[in-house]
């Protein structure tokens, strides 16, 4: 059986069970390992994907949930304009220490940003919450994506 | 600030903010073997068998008897054994490896594997284990006479529980075979050279046919230090009966059920105060080491040397035993012994001002050690103590007198707030002489005919922004743009020993060498021409010998200082404790580098928060962790601390590059105290252990206490 699904903006299909893990998939056969696996049990949102435009922990969901959907990871996203300004933002603010959770910080600092293009500190708290950071303690993610949201206007 | 501590993009931002960045788990595995792990399942027991079901072609089980060296992984000592032979001594502890190309089938084989035990029975609880590993003491003054002309008398018994470093990548390796039977190791690696060493011992060979990289690491705040050393040796012994690379990274419940953690302990403290103030400290410590000693004799010992906390006590006696407990080896985590005393004594002090009826502040302000007095070891504190000034800055920027004063009588309602402080300090570098005697640091510049400069260190990057401030101090050193600066991950066959990547030292000793490295460079620099210059590490001259028998002499030649205050507010009908401010100050000498230092401060002090109430893990009676996922042990996420404010102070220290000294584990070591200290001033009652948690604040009105 074939899973087709858009992967990074380019028509991409599965061969394999469509009870493998997503996450796997993604990093083994799709050669997207920017998606991490901190945990493989839905906790720390170090797999953290866009599908269709909701932010899911990968290592949750089976490679069949992806049928016909819109997948974006962070070697997708790493080319636009908006991760541009969040790439900046997080130089500036020092967000990314060991650089583990970061793809995933991205992808959900773009998922608060499309929801709402001007979070207040408690929202983005809130919109990061599922993604876990055992280096930095989160203030300085926090920081850029509210600077993200200042310097990228009228990009989200 | 100085010049210097302006910050600058991180050197390695681009690949990990572009998800490029390889972590072991990242490499293709074309040509790899998949490994994993046979583990007891018995906290202690004889090996009577072990029974192999037929193996697969291509499917190798690696055991002890397959070790061609010594089987014992050398960290101080080498009583770890690469693969567990006559005995189990904890659950988890390792027996076998399987290896091969399939994962699904390496487990299935994994499963059918049969080990044949004969129980023994197990000591899990500290207090009654007989096995002393490693026992310290040391006395200064008159103690007894002390206690003797008290006014009062105090006794306290106070606890810490474990600490998982919960990095957000798990442990893993690759070992690679080559021809002559070299190995060539990579890794999530925090100390590469010890990996090296354990190998020598474990496999029979020569350092020179062992080359050790790191690859990008996912954090390691300490987990990373011995362990490693571990999970190498077994992947070695592994890789090199298949004669294939093999490759083990944990799973998360394997990484935190039988990885190391921070020691638990168990600690009696005493004292003597007379006129109001405390003469002398009578302290007892009880370190938690686990099955195997792995690196507890250092942990005890700074443990041990720092169990006054920053205060001037004239009399004390300390006396530290680290002992054998059928639980998983404990090891180094950011604070390295430290922060289970620094809980400890601010407790204690706290308890003691408020019987005495004073405010916790102003009874631990007045007694504050000074620049000139002597250390708990008769060493001295050679340099300025900022914690006055510290002080002020928190009790300022958090309104403290005023909070306090508020919540003493706050109306009982629902919602309880609280608010406490505490200080601390972390002496930067290897306790005592071990800088001179035991590390040895080499560091070295490599200048290229293009004008280029590498760094040529054995420090690795972990998250803490080490390639960062190393290229800042040699580009600062040499006034060049820092892109004329290399860095890369350390390769032990192309990097010296500069020693390992622990105890706040990297910044501190190796950058210093690195300082004086480009000082040296710049004055000879010939253009167009390769150049090569090697520093070596000196003690500086005014440091009081450190004797390991008494324990008399400068432990650390200086000091970073941290001042913290916590305000919480405790939900009395569910028991749930909220941070609601978090402010804290330190002094980590010259910031090389601002933004990586106020990212260190805080993550580090967030850990402390996690410590001091979120982050619990037991054992249950047969000696299994069963808190080993994110969802059992819960971390602090973003949403768990909305406010939290990082001052800086500065403090220069000589001997560091530029005035910097040692950083990385400060944060976290003396949080627990004050947002303990919050917490009883919110709930109105006394607590001696860490974590407290939701549980605890339950326990306490379930039995009666008032809300
Ligand atoms: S790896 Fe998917 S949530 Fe942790
Ligand atoms: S930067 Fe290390 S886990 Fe977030």
């Amino acid at each position: 059986m074939s899973i087709p699904f858009t992967l990074n903006g380019k028509p991409a299909a599965y061969e394999g069970s469509a009870t493998d893990r997503l996450v796997d998939i993604l990093r083994k056969d799709f050669k997207c390992p920017g998606v991490k696996v901190g945990c493989n049990e839905g906790e720390c949102g170090a797999c953290s994907i866009i599908m269709d435009g909701v932010l899911i922990n990968a290592c949750m969901v089976a490679a069949g949930r992806a049928y016909d959907t819109e997948i974006i990871t962070i070697e997708g996203f790493r080319e636009t304009e908006k991760f541009a300004v969040l790439d900046r933002c997080f130089a500036e603010t020092g967000a990314v220490q060991c650089g583990f959770c970061t793809p995933g910080m991205i992808l959900a600092a773009e998922c608060i940003l499309t929801k709402n293009p001007n979070p207040n500190e408690a929202e983005i708290r809130d919109g990061l919450s599922g993604n876990m950071c055992r280096c930095t303690g989160y203030n300085a993610i926090v920081h850029a994506v509210a600077l993200a949201a200042k310097e990228g206007k009228g990009l989200w | 600030m100085a010049e210097i501590s302006g910050s600058v993009v991180k050197v390695d931002h681009g690949p990990k903010v572009r998800g490029e960045a390889r972590f072991v788990a990242d490499y293709p595995m074309e040509g790899i073997l998949y490994g994993k792990t046979l583990r007891s399942d018995r906290a202690r027991a004889k090996i009577q068998a072990i029974n192999v079901p037929e193996l697969p072609m291509g499917y190798v089980v690696a055991d002890a008897r397959d070790v061609p060296g010594k089987n014992g992984v050398l960290i101080i000592g080498d009583d770890t054994p690469v693969f567990a032979a006559e005995t189990v001594e904890f659950v988890g502890d390792p027996i076998a490896m399987v290896a091969g190309p399939d994962e699904a089938e390496v487990e299935r084989i994994l499963r059918e594997i049969e080990v044949e035990y004969e129980d023994l029975e197990p000591v899990l609880d500290m207090r009654k284990s007989e096995k002393v590993f490693y026992e310290y003491g040391y006395e200064k003054g008159e103690v007894d006479k002390a206690f003797a002309e008290a006014d009062k008398v105090y006794e306290e018994i106070l606890q810490t529980g474990h600490q998982e470093h919960g990095y957000l990548e798990t442990q893993g390796i690759t070992v690679v075979p080559l021809a002559g039977g070299k190995v060539k190791v990579h890794g999530s690696i925090q100390c590469p050279y010890y990996v090296r060493k354990a190998l020598v011992l474990a496999l029979g060979i020569e350092p020179g046919d062992i080359q050790v990289i790191q690859d990008v690491t996912g954090g390691g705040f300490g987990g990373k230090e011995d362990y490693p050393s571990m999970i190498g040796a077994r992947v070695a012994v592994t890789a090199l009966k298949a004669g294939k690379p093999v490759r083990v990274v944990y799973d998360r419940r394997e990484d935190m059920a039988t990885t190391s953690k921070r020691h638990p302990t168990y600690s009696v403290y005493k004292a003597a105060v007379k006129d109001g103030k405390v003469t002398a400290m009578d302290i007892d410590l009880l370190y938690n080491a686990g099955a195997y000693t792995t690196i507890s004799m250092v942990v005890l010992q700074r443990g041990t040397i720092c169990s006054n906390g920053v205060y001037n006590i004239p009399h004390m006696r300390a006396h530290g035993r680290s002992v054998k407990t059928n639980s998983v080896p404990n090891g180094a985590f950011r604070g390295f012994g430290a922060p289970q005393v620094f809980f400890a004594v601010e407790m204690f002090m706290a308890h003691i001002a408020k019987d005495l009826g004073v405010d916790p502040v102003a009874f631990k302000e007045a007694h504050f050690v000074k620049k000139g007095d002597k250390t708990s070891t008769n060493g001295i504190f050679h340099h300025g103590v900022p914690l006055p000034q510290m002080n002020e800055k928190l009790l300022t920027a958090s309104d403290y007198w005023a909070k306090r004063e508020a919540y003493a009588s706050q109306p009982k309602g629902r919602y309880q707030r609280g608010i406490g402080m505490s200080y601390s300090f972390h002496g930067g570098g290897f306790t005592g002489t071990g800088e001179r005697d035991i590390i040895k640091a080499v560091a070295a510049l490599q200048k290229y005919p293009d004008g280029k400069v590498e760094i040529l260190t054995s420090g690795t990057e972990m998250g803490q922004g080490l390639f960062t401030t190393f290229a800042k101090i040699v580009a600062k050193e040499l006034d060049c743009p820092i892109d004329q600066i290399i860095v890369k991950l350390p390769d032990t066959d192309r990097v010296p020993d500069s020693g390992p990547t622990v105890a706040s030292r990297s910044i501190m000793v190796v950058g210093e060498l690195l300082r004086r490295a480009a000082a040296k460079i710049k004055a000879e620099w010939k253009d167009g021409e390769a150049q090569r210059v090697e520093e070596r590490f000196q003690q500086p001259e005014w440091q009081i010998p450190f004797n390991y028998d008494t324990f008399q002499g400068d432990a650390y030649p200086t000091f970073s200082w941290g001042a913290h205050c916590v305000e919480i507010e405790v939900d009395t009908y569910t028991g749930e404790q909220k941070v609601i401010g978090a402010w804290a100050c330190y002094d980590v000498g010259t910031p090389i580098d601002t933004t990586v230092v106020i990212g260190q401060m805080e993550g580090g002090f967030l850990q402390g928060i996690g410590y001091a109430h979120m982050e619990q893990m037991n054992y249950d009676k047969k000696g299994r962790i069963r808190s080993n996922s994110y969802s059992d042990y819960t971390m602090p996420t973003a949403a768990d601390v909305p406010k939290m404010e990082m001052h800086l102070c500065v403090e220069e220290y000589p001997e560091g590059p530029f005035g910097a000294k040692g950083a990385g584990e400060l944060p976290l070591v003396g949080v627990p105290g004050a947002y303990v200290n919050a917490l009883e001033q919110a709930i109105d009652k006394d607590f001696c252990h860490i974590p407290v948690t939701m549980e605890d604040t339950l326990t306490h009105w379930r039995e009666g206490g008032q809300a």
